[in-house]
């Protein structure tokens, strides 16, 4: 702690640094990785997908596949990505020197390559890794799961620890660092998502926690909480898995919220629009997502008064949702616009996502929900709102904050290429799958029957192209990294907030002392 | 209806203020919501289409407003910004009328649900009973009661590299060995359970999705109201061939369904009857082979190869190519504990039989055995199948 | 580096949050009475709680329901199933009953054992339709143990039952479907998360929760 300025070097800076930037950089990376591979597995998908008939793999692993793709996805890619966003800007966001409790910040990235590696490592197991989805429901994956199934709840464990901690941390960081002058309804909107996320992450983590663990004693030790022969019941599963899963969807879109509610205002030229209300929007989706779980069970057979309190509670999200939607608008509302490649990345956010909260609308009417529920439909509607929405909106915080982490900046050609190709790579991949859903395709399966057949060719085309297009990002970052045009303190024109007052690149300590806020 | 006149109010506006049919909505089933043959089903459709009317009348607006901004208020037109960061009165107003939509849709939602929730008074009730991967479905009025499977021509063309075109075989992945058969007009109250895992019975032109629970038992119905072939799958994800297990119903006039249940009720009694009847090798291995694809080839594969570590090899095993009755008793019991299952309570004797000296001799296997149905006691095939 | 005051202030905060964390993880077990709870004030997914023998006052519950109305008479449907495909037969004697609500009646089902293994077996009842769950009394019933049967072994095991009176009119048939598990496929069963506890704690503190049988 002594020798604060010496920045040590090789292989121990990375294993024993407790520095906010070094670890944030870290989470990015182990982020990407996690995304090329949970990418790679949806390749598969989609190769076997891309016409009917079975071709490429055999059910099993297709289930395998699928089941993989959406956990690396979740807790690999999507959720540390934004803990990296989290651990590199919100210290600099309320000019504070580092998080709030460094060591643990290095034992909670720490944590994940292991838990991703036993993840990944349950594949080369006796009887496949997990192939009963990533809502993994009792009894497929309790009677009638592989051993490797224990592997995977100890790795859905330490992703747990890891969160939890990293979400404490980023609390005490939030509530306790900032600098003087910087009350609550000063801080910038993405420190503002980040505690809410936060709070979200410390409620439902340790359930998902308490799930798996019941998953395990059922498995080993003789209970019966998911077992209806010793007075347990399966759909008793889904209730626990949901009340997690559902604030787990908000926890990966709404620090995404926040990255693209800086974007917008600083190529708009203009402060954002309604600062308050979207705080309060913010707060109003973080509670709702805790009083509508059930909604992704309508079929399991409620009794009515269930089902029509789930419908009125979930589609009242869409309020506040719309609010924020129209904030943005107003926003860029008579601005001064460019569209450098972080805008343009924010921009299709709030088209896509939005196109993914008008489904969810749509699924969130229990007797539509008769239809819609498990196609894909659903597939179509949560790779809008976490593809297009989340991952959109990581990449827009990747271009925008890149230029300030690396000193340079990314090649902007070759940026807006990205862009291109992914916007409408993404859309051929993931629109189709609409109308698969509605004419009756269900979800999960690895064979189609042929009135499928157009729609599905479409979406693996889609597929393969959004899967190359994002292999140019990498190369835009690594070249980004390794030089161009040096970037400014400021990088963009006139941007607002502390992070712009360093240096570009960022030095290894900032905020040393704490800045005066006005 | 007022849902669906709301619908045909809003398309008409739609249609006359922008000038503009989206096709997209309107070409055909394949891409828009199955219109079902029920009178819920109808409703359930016409709540859909109102949602999506309202959400592409939203998106028309929002996207209108932001597409205007992007094209007129940029840098390079020489705007500069405004300076307006709040007003309460816009953000109360905006605020409030999705408020307002989102009650206004809650009555239609709340209508239908109370229908579709409503099983009372049936005229016939039916049990699926989901297994790992096929239905079974008992008619609890008057007993009927049988195992659907995927047709064996889907089946074998859906193995890998079978080989076989999916494009030449009729209803590919969507056809059963043994469809449900109903009456028209009637209402039908489907009870869903499971053997094992969850399933989920899902038919699109009935407007009907269930879960099938192991333990639990739920309900739902249907009154198809025109006579016809209806298909469906298996909607929640339930293992290794979860996209193997279709739902065919088949909605028929009452007569034809009295008839079908008549003939079903014969067909039992002779598949009693055939237990002692004496079989050729060449007619058991035909049979065989057929119940082999249909209940053994999911697992130990077509090739009779297994998966390794997953599934142990017909080929070859020590069971098969072992004593007679180890042989029978395995295909008769099962295995606790693992996912060989019982199919003495599946399989009718004469079934066994075949499947038995089939095992025996195909795959390499060449003990030359014989197994009439007469040698699979009745006690060892427990039977509950063809009673 | 961080000051003294912001020193003292995460520590303080950390044990803080921690409790929130092992809080919601507590939480998420007490998910199991809460629901239970829910399902037998509801019938949600027509599920009764936990399969336990005996805290049932079946006089107190017949004096309630004393009289029989004889103006109305409901249909009761049976049906049986086996769960993982256990190797037995299993059936009700008759496929269905009219009964007047308050009239107490007597079912048979009929159970083989067809291994040649002893086997224990628990029978778990469900009921459609759900709001049917709390009216529908069973006094005797072989679900209330598991069974033990030898080798072979076949028995005719009774259901004893009454209708509430207060079964809501619209209600003209309901079904009550038992599962036959294996309890080999699953051990331990009566010694579990009943004796919680956050169960009982639950029980006291939710009103109306009907017992189970």
């Amino acid at each position: 702690m002594s020798e604060h300025h010496a920045k040590p070097t090789g292989i121990t800076r990375w294993l024993f640094t407790t520095n906010h930037k070094d670890i944030g950089t870290l989470y990015l990376w182990f982020a990407f990785i996690m995304f090329f591979i949970g990418g790679g597995m949806a390749m598969v998908i989609r190769a076997e997908l891309l016409q009917p008939g079975m071709q490429v793999v055999d059910p099993l692993f297709f289930n395998t596949m699928t089941t993989m793709h959406g956990l690396i996805m979740v807790f690999g890619a999507v959720m540390p990505a934004m803990v990296g966003f989290a651990n590199w800007m919100i210290p600099m966001m309320i000019g504070a020197p580092d998080m709030a409790l460094p060591r643990m910040n290095n034992w909670s990235f720490w944590i994940l390559p292991f838990a991703g590696t036993m993840l990944i490592s349950t594949l080369f197991m006796e009887g496949g890794g997990p192939a009963f989805g990533w809502t993994f429901y009792a009894p497929l994956s309790t009677t009638f799961a592989p051993q490797s199934t224990d592997f995977f709840i100890f790795a859905v464990h330490l992703l747990g620890f890891s969160s939890i901690m990293g979400a404490i941390n980023i609390i005490a960081t939030i509530l306790n660092m900032r600098a003087p002058g910087m009350t609550l309804m000063k801080m910038p909107l993405f420190v503002w998502t980040w505690l809410i996320t936060a709070f979200l992450l410390i409620a439902v983590m340790p359930v998902l926690a308490g799930a798996v663990t019941m998953m395990l004693t059922d498995r080993n030790f003789g209970t019966s909480f998911f077992d209806a022969a010793g007075g347990g019941d399966p759909v008793l599963f889904q209730h626990v898995f949901w009340f997690f899963g559902h604030p787990e969807v908000y926890i990966m879109i709404l620090p995404a919220f926040g990255i693209v509610s800086h974007i917008i205002p600083t190529f708009a030229r203009k402060k954002l629009f309604g600062y308050a209300s979207m705080v309060y929007a913010v707060a109003a989706i973080a509670f709702l997502s805790f009083i509508v779980w059930a909604h992704h069970m309508f079929t399991v057979g409620m009794p009515v008064a269930g089902e029509l309190y789930f419908t009125y509670a979930t589609i009242m999200i869409a309020v506040p949702t719309a609010v924020k939607v129209f904030n943005w608008t107003a926003t860029m509302w008579r601005g001064s616009m460019t569209f450098e490649t972080p805008m343009l990345w924010a921009v299709a956010f709030v088209f896509l996502f939005t196109i993914g909260g008008f489904t969810g609308l749509m699924l969130g009417m229990a007797p539509a929900d008769f239809q819609y529920h498990d196609t894909y439909f659903v597939v179509a509607h949560f790779h809008y709102v976490l593809v297009t929405g989340a991952v959109f909106g990581i990449i827009a915080g990747a271009y925008f904050w890149l230029p300030k982490w690396t000193g340079h900046m990314y090649d902007e050609k070759l940026g807006k290429m990205h862009f291109w190709l992914s916007v409408i790579s993404v859309n051929i991949l993931f629109f189709p799958q609409h109308f698969l859903g509605l004419a009756g395709m269900p979800r999960r399966i690895p064979d189609y029957a042929v009135q499928f057949a157009e729609f599905n060719f479409m979406s693996s085309i889609g597929g393969f192209a959004f899967g190359l297009s994002q292999l140019l990002f990498l190369y835009v970052v690594i070249k980004c990294i390794r030089g161009g045009e040096k970037a400014t303190d400021e990088v963009w024109d006139n941007p607002d907030g502390l992070e712009w007052t360093t240096p570009s690149p960022a030095p290894y300590h900032t905020f040393e002392t704490a800045p005066e806020i006005k | 209806m007022p849902v669906s006149k709301i619908t045909k109010k809003l398309a008409n506006f739609i249609c006359i203020s922008m000038a503009v049919v989206p096709s997209l909505v309107f070409a055909d089933y394949k891409l828009n919501m199955t219109q079902s043959v029920t009178a819920v089903g109808n409703d359930i459709y016409n709540l859909h289409m109102l949602v999506l009317w309202i959400v592409t009348v939203v998106g028309v607006i929002v996207f209108g407003v932001i597409i205007y901004s992007l094209i007129n208020h940029r840098k390079s037109k020489g705007v500069m910004p405004a300076s307006f960061d709040e007003s309460s009165t816009v953000e109360f107003i905006w605020t409030i009328i999705p408020f307002i939509i989102l009650v206004g849709l809650a009555v239609p939602a709340t209508k239908t649900l109370l229908k579709i929730e409503d099983t009372s008074n049936p005229d016939l009730t039916i049990k699926a009973t989901g297994w790992q991967w096929k239905w079974e479905y008992e008619y609890l009025d008057n007993g009927v009661r049988f195992f659907s499977n995927i047709d064996k021509t889907s089946n074998d063309a859906r193995q890998r590299n079978s080989g076989t075109d999916p494009y030449s075989v009729k209803n590919y992945l969507l056809n059963v060995d043994n469809p449900v058969v109903v009456p028209v007009n009637k209402k039908i109250r489907i009870l869903t359970t499971s053997n094992d895992v969850i399933h989920s019975w899902w038919v699109p032109d009935l407007a009907i999705k269930r879960d099938a629970i192991p333990g639990y038992i739920n309900e739902s119905w249907f009154k198809a109201e025109k006579i016809g072939v209806y298909r469906g799958q298996c909607a929640e994800l339930c293992g290794q061939d979860h996209g193997f297990m279709p739902i065919v119903v088949h909605v028929v006039a009452e007569n034809d369904y009295n008839e079908w249940v008549v003939k079903q009720k014969k067909l039992a009694a002779t598949s009693a009857a055939s237990a002692n009847k004496i079989w050729s090798q060449a007619e058991l291995m035909k049979r065989g082979q057929e119940v082999y694809s249909a209940s053994c080839a999911a697992c130990h594969q077509a090739n009779g190869q297994g998966i390794s570590g997953v599934f142990p090899a017909i080929a070859g095993s020590k069971i098969v190519t072992g004593t007679l009755d180890g042989h029978i008793k395995i295909v008769a019991k099962g295995k606790p504990g693992t996912a060989m299952q019982a199919f003495g309570t599946q399989l009718s004797v004469g079934d066994i039989a075949a499947v038995v000296t089939f095992e025996r001799n195909a795959f390499g296997n060449d003990t030359g055995d014989v197994v009439q149905p007469s040698q699979i006691s009745r006690q060892a095939s427990g039977g509950l199948n063809h009673e | 580096m961080q000051s003294q005051q912001q020193n003292i202030a995460n520590r303080r905060l950390l044990p803080r949050l921690l409790l929130v964390v092992v809080a919601m993880f507590g939480f998420g077990f007490a998910l199991a009475p809460l629901y239970e709870a829910f399902c037998s004030a509801f019938g949600i997914n027509g599920r009764f709680i936990a399969i336990q023998e005996g805290n049932y006052d079946v006089a107190a519950r017949l004096v309630q329901i004393s009289q029989v109305d004889e103006s109305r008479s409901v249909t009761v449907q049976f049906t049986a199933s086996r769960n993982q495909n256990i190797d037995w037969e299993f059936r009700p004697m008759e496929n269905s009953v009219s009964v007047h609500p308050g009239e107490i009646r007597v079912v048979t089902y009929y159970a083989k054992n067809m291994t040649d293994r002893t086997v224990v077996a628990q029978a778990v009842p469900s009921i459609v339709p759900g709001q049917a769950v709390k009216y529908f009394n069973k006094i005797e019933c072989f679900c209330f143990t598991q069974q033990t049967f030898k080798p072979g072994e076949s028995r005719e095991m009774p259901l004893r039952f009454v209708i509430d009176p207060h079964l809501p009119g619209k209600i003209s048939t309901l079904t009550l479907a038992y599962t036959l598990f294996d309890t080999q496929n699953r051990q331990a069963v009566n010694e579990k998360r009943d004796v919680s506890l956050v169960s009982l704690a639950v029980r006291s503190v939710v009103p109306n929760v009907p017992q189970p049988y």
